[in-house]
């Protein structure tokens, strides 16, 4: 089914709205990387992830890992979206017993490919997902969410180093570039300076995007998907803006980890259109 | 005349002896002629994924390979899977992958690279990780039988293998040796020596100096230390009254205190210690360090002796 451009930014701006409502109920938990990443999220799961939400072990999935797992809300609102889980478990989001862990988790929740949470990890394991894939002689992709943030950690480059050793076509990497992090903006806590450079020169095709913008988001989603670069792995490096959607978190560093208040997350139903002023 | 080989000989024969089931894969970080998984890497190259000098990843590569339905088995210095432990922890233990850990070239016995190669630690923090199992097996032949064993385990592993040759005890005995069962290499009632890898044969040593002395002990392999034979711990613990344990490891958190732990929870007998005395290593030969150490037979044998004093 072809999803058009306002079809993609409704579904992100419900994801938004579960989003919201998941941390405020919780009183915990990670609004802004949820935000920023979610329009690449509804774009990816709508119209390019091979996956069956009612079999979700599907042998030939291609496979998702949020490897910032700290922005499980931006997953736990797609997977409803998609119909992995219902929207009456994205209740259960840090609450004792739910599937909705408080950092995505692969025992406790369908769809979830990879028990994420701590930061430097996802890109390896997708990298052992994508060698058994083409061992298996399938073409089963893996694609790989990382934080700015994340690419601190030097396992990211010992793993961008192998992943372009070993020429994996299927391994599609996605970069949440929100320019905000847990203590303030990237730029304060460690520079990174020339990202696509880094990227290119360990070997990796690499395009800039805006994050928010459905359009560049799916000519993004073309790119890691044409064959001319399927030669080895590629990195979609998305602009975007931490808590993107809501004014009152947007490049603000102190919603990377905070849940609104109630008149706060008023607020925020008014800019989602939830609810009228 | 006794044969000598190295544990990791037999972990590198195992891995070729696995290759029939084609799930098996091999993952390298640089160190495949050390850990002997280079064998393997040159009889199916397709199924052996080179991830150059980063543990860290390729822990990981083994943990998404594992979910994908292979059975990866990863080898570097014992001391270099301890950087990679929160990925261990995290991304292997904690979603349960079975990934097969070998760290090669552990404990003091490594001799003459020094300290910074002596993993003294290994096997306690592995330990720690619920799902895991651990081991550090005393011969090749028992290394290539515990190695072959793991792919029906369907959890995660850690076993260290050591450098240096050691006494060959189980040529024609690979039907004794089982996870997780500890194993009665020589039996007295006077003290039980429970010992791993390279100290099970100065076990042996001990244990014959003893018996000139008119002190008869038995002797345990116990190359599960996670988990740790209980039933048989108690058998000897009634029958001898007095323990020792044996380990080329830090006498905080190894085999000592697992032996320890069991002991305290379910029957009294004094306990003595033998392991590396919480200190870093040096440079020295293989029989050297185990003398600096303190851990040799013959510290071994004096440990019995204070251990019966006790009961």
């Amino acid at each position: 089914m072809t999803k058009s451009i306002s079809d993609l930014e409704e579904i992100a701006r419900k994801c938004r709205v579960e989003i919201v409502k998941m941390v405020h109920r919780a009183q915990a938990g990670h609004p802004g990387g949820s935000l920023s990443e979610i329009d690449l999220l509804a774009a990816l799961y709508a119209t390019r992830m091979r996956v069956r939400p009612d079999e979700p072990k599907w042998g030939d999935r291609d496979l998702f890992i949020l490897s910032k797992g700290h922005a499980s809300p931006g997953m736990y609102s797609i997977l409803a979206e998609m119909g992995f889980i219902s929207h009456e478990d994205l209740k259960s989001y840090r609450v004792l017993g739910g599937i909705c862990q408080g950092h995505v988790d692969m025992k406790w929740c369908p769809g979830v490919d990879f028990s994420a949470g701590s930061l430097g990890m996802g890109l390896s394991f997708g990298m052992g997902c994508a060698t058994a894939a083409r061992l298996d002689g399938s073409d089963r992709r893996a694609f790989v969410m990382i934080g700015d943030g994340e690419m601190q950690e030097g396992s990211v480059w010992e793993a961008a180093m192998a992943a372009a050793h070993h020429e994996l076509g299927n391994l599609k990497v996605i970069l949440d570039r929100n320019r905000i992090q847990n203590d303030d903006f990237c730029e304060v806590q460690m520079r990174m300076f020339d990202i696509p450079a880094k990227w290119k020169a360990f070997g990796w095709n690499v395009k800039e995007i805006d994050g928010h913008n459905m359009t560049e988001v799916m000519e993004g989603l073309d790119f890691l998907e044409a064959p001319e670069n399927c030669n080895g792995p590629s990195i979609l490096i998305a602009h975007t803006i931490k808590g993107a959607g809501i004014s009152y978190m947007e490049n603000n560093p102190s919603f990377h980890g905070a849940a609104p208040n109630d008149e706060q997350f008023h607020q925020a139903m008014i800019e989602l259109g939830e609810v009228e002023a | 005349m006794t044969r000598m080989a190295a544990t990791r000989d037999g972990y590198g024969q195992a891995l070729l002896d696995l290759a029939g089931n084609e799930k098996v894969v091999v993952l390298e970080a640089d160190l495949g002629k050390s850990t002997k998984s280079l064998h393997f890497r040159k009889a199916y190259p397709d199924r052996t994924i080179s991830c150059g000098i980063g543990e860290q990843n390729m822990l990981l590569v083994g943990a998404g390979m594992a979910a994908s339905g292979y059975i990866p088995f990863a080898s570097t210095f014992a001391i270099f899977t301890e950087r990679a432990f929160e990925q261990m922890r995290n991304g292997i233990a904690r979603p349960n992958l079975a990934v097969h850990l070998c760290g090669s070239h552990g404990g003091t016995h490594t001799g003459t690279d020094g300290s910074s190669a002596q993993s003294i630690e290994d096997l306690a923090i592995f330990r720690t990780l619920p799902n895991v199992v651990v081991m550090h097996p005393c011969d090749d032949v028992s290394t290539r039988v515990l190695t072959m064993q793991l792919p029906a385990l369907g959890t995660p592993s850690y076993m260290r293998t050591a450098r240096n040759k050691t006494p060959v005890l189980y040529d024609g005995r690979e039907d004794e040796i089982k996870i997780g069962k500890g194993i009665i290499l020589t039996e007295g009632n006077d003290v039980a020596i429970v010992a791993c890898g390279v100290l099970v044969s100065e076990s042996l040593k001990a244990a014959e100096s003893l018996k000139a002395e008119g002190i008869h002990a038995t002797v345990v392999d116990m190359h599960t230390l996670k988990p740790i034979d209980g039933e048989l711990i108690d058998t000897i613990a009634t029958r001898c009254g007095a323990l020792v344990t044996a380990e080329d490891h830090n006498v905080i958190g190894g085999l000592g205190s697992a032996v320890a732990e069991h002991l305290v929870a379910n029957i009294f007998a004094p306990l003595e210690m033998v392991g590396v005395p919480d200190r870093f290593g040096e440079s020295g030969q293989a029989d050297e360090m185990l003398e600096v150490m303190q851990i040799s037979a013959h510290y071994i044998a004096l440990a019995a002796k204070k251990a019966i004093s006790r009961k």
